[in-house]
């Protein structure tokens, strides 16, 4: 296998970009899961399917789109997903989940319809929904790393401020710090890393990557700050693992990544049941 | 009270109403600085409501307030504010964070955007943590505490910017009643020696008489505001007419 990786280019980029997002989907998820928004990576992944979807239909339909990347116009429609939840959360104040099924439905009601016109595509799009180690170009993992350290930077830079918004909103907004310009970022962050993940593990899986390592690592951190230490350490176990099965076993990668992660999950219960006997 | 020379914080006409009814009514109180004022009434008496208007999280419909004898609607300098709410109550003890990290985040508007917390700030969060005498927990997970001593993490976390003006909503919900007293002792200090002006929304009426140096009834009215003297001497006849209904004293065992 590192064989492979030094000679295929095409592995290079999968493992790469898999290093990139095993970091930056915990790190984003730690605080999707600390603020209990944990279904909000769902939703925005199905608008991303919708921009993916749109994008395939618009390379089939005119010839001079064939090379349109579907990376971006996924980006485009995942943050503006995020926009419209936060519009939807101001309208619906006291029912702000609401925002996330209509989002969601919606999403999945467009992915659907350009589906449909667009007849059917080929394997191009299970690549999307599961995750593909082949898929992965080397224009794609250059913008994934450009995501991925605009992310990094943003999270750090406001790493106090979102701190405070997560553990105690109230204060926050008491407290005078601009909090819905840094919750407006966070949401456009989120977008980007959902964006960025589909390709690797896939539309359908990319929130297990956000929440499921940070889930593992909640059984037993002492403080934030490990939690999130942990929570990347498991992502990037659970993502070069999941590519080395994947790749030796034929199998998509999306899969193979939240399995080791839901093992991890389970090992990390365990782990907590037994230190606490 | 009235005409109080530079108060802290002016309350002027005060009116408000979340639906159609009014919650607060032509509510005006000045509180003078150094003061430990205890804000006390029913429930649904639109003690909470007040705070909240004062601390921006409601916008205001009708009157003014002035704190720092400025208009709220302009004033920026929050740091020098520190509000403690119910959290003992509230509070999700499943968060992962440590009591020092907490304590830092009270920090967070006074280190400023896009800046880190440096060796003086870090000094000022175990400063704040031993006067609240919770050092020794800095590194256990704030979940771990009991409702008291997570209250006090969280009076640390707003004296870690050095208010002059502390404002605390019913902090002793969920605080077991043996140690409300200390609580309430604490919270004393701080007023004496630190010189804080506290404001204090609470349903300890008991407790605290003895402890603050003002009082205000609240029943949607400012039905008294004085020295808490002038409060302890009030008659039952009195308290019922600010209460709005039958009030029977029972004796306290602290």
């Amino acid at each position: 296998m590192i064989s492979g990786i030094l000679q295929f280019e095409f592995l290079q980029n999968a493992f790469l970009t898999g290093i990139i997002i095993g970091a930056i989907a915990p790190l984003v998820g730690v605080f999707v899961v600390v603020r209990r928004m944990s279904m909000i990576s769902d939703a925005l992944s199905h608008v991303a399917l919708a921009g993916i979807a749109f994008s395939l239909l618009l390379q089939k339909s005119f010839l001079s789109l064939a090379g349109l990347n579907p990376l971006y116009i996924g980006m485009a429609f995942s943050v503006g997903g995020s926009l419209f939840i936060e519009k939807l959360r101001g309208v619906y104040k006291h029912y702000q989940e609401l925002a996330i099924p209509i989002i969601m439905s919606g999403g999945m009601g467009l992915s659907v319809i350009f589906i449909s016109i667009a007849d059917g595509f080929n394997t191009d799009l299970y690549g999307y929904l599961f995750g593909s180690v082949s898929a992965v170009s080397r224009a794609d993992l250059y913008v994934i790393l450009a995501v991925g350290l605009v992310v990094a930077l943003m999270l750090t830079l406001l790493y106090k401020e979102l701190f405070l918004l997560s553990f105690d909103e109230e204060h926050a907004k008491a407290s005078g710090i601009p909090y819905k310009a840094i919750h407006f970022i966070f949401i456009v962050m989120v977008a980007l890393v959902i964006a960025a993940s589909m390709k690797i593990i896939g539309i359908l899986l990319v929130s297990s990557l956000m929440t499921l390592p940070v889930a593992a690592s909640l059984r037993f951190a002492k403080g934030f700050k490990q939690m999130i230490g942990y929570s990347v350490l498991f992502g990037e176990v659970s993502v070069i693992g999941g590519l080395f099965l994947s790749y030796n076993l034929d199998l998509a990668p999306g899969g193979t990544i939240v399995i080791i992660a839901v093992l991890i999950l389970i090992l990390s219960i365990l782990f907590d049941k037994w230190k606490n006997r | 009270m009235d005409n109080v020379v530079n108060p802290i914080v002016k309350f002027e006409d005060i009116s408000y109403k979340y639906t159609k009814d009014l919650v607060l009514e032509h509510v005006s109180l000045e509180i003078p600085r150094g003061a430990f004022l205890a804000i006390v009434g029913p429930n649904g008496s639109g003690k909470s409501t007040l705070l909240k208007l004062l601390l921006g999280l409601f916008k205001l419909q009708k009157g003014k307030i002035e704190i720092f004898g400025e208009d709220i609607r302009r004033f920026k300098d929050w740091q020098k504010v520190g509000f403690v709410s119910q959290k003992a109550n509230s509070f999700n003890s499943g968060f992962p964070a440590t009591v020092f990290e907490v304590v830092q985040s009270g920090l967070t508007k006074k280190i400023g955007l896009f800046k880190f917390a440096g060796k003086e700030d870090k000094q000022k969060v175990k400063k704040a943590l031993e006067s609240v005498d919770m050092l020794e927990y800095q590194n256990r997970n704030i979940g771990e505490l009991s409702g008291g001593q997570q209250q006090r993490v969280f009076i640390a976390r707003s004296l870690v910017s050095e208010p002059e003006l502390m404002i605390l909503d019913e902090p002793t919900v969920g605080v077991d009643s043996k140690n409300v007293h200390q609580f309430y002792e604490m919270l004393e200090m701080l007023n004496k020696k630190l010189g804080i002006t506290l404001i204090l929304v609470t349903h300890d009426v008991g407790t605290v008489t003895d402890k603050v140096t003002h009082v205000a009834c609240l029943n949607k009215k400012l039905h008294f505001h004085g020295d808490a003297c002038e409060y302890n001497e009030l008659d039952e006849g009195e308290l019922s007419s600010i209460y709005g209904h039958g009030v029977q004293f029972l004796n306290h065992d602290h």
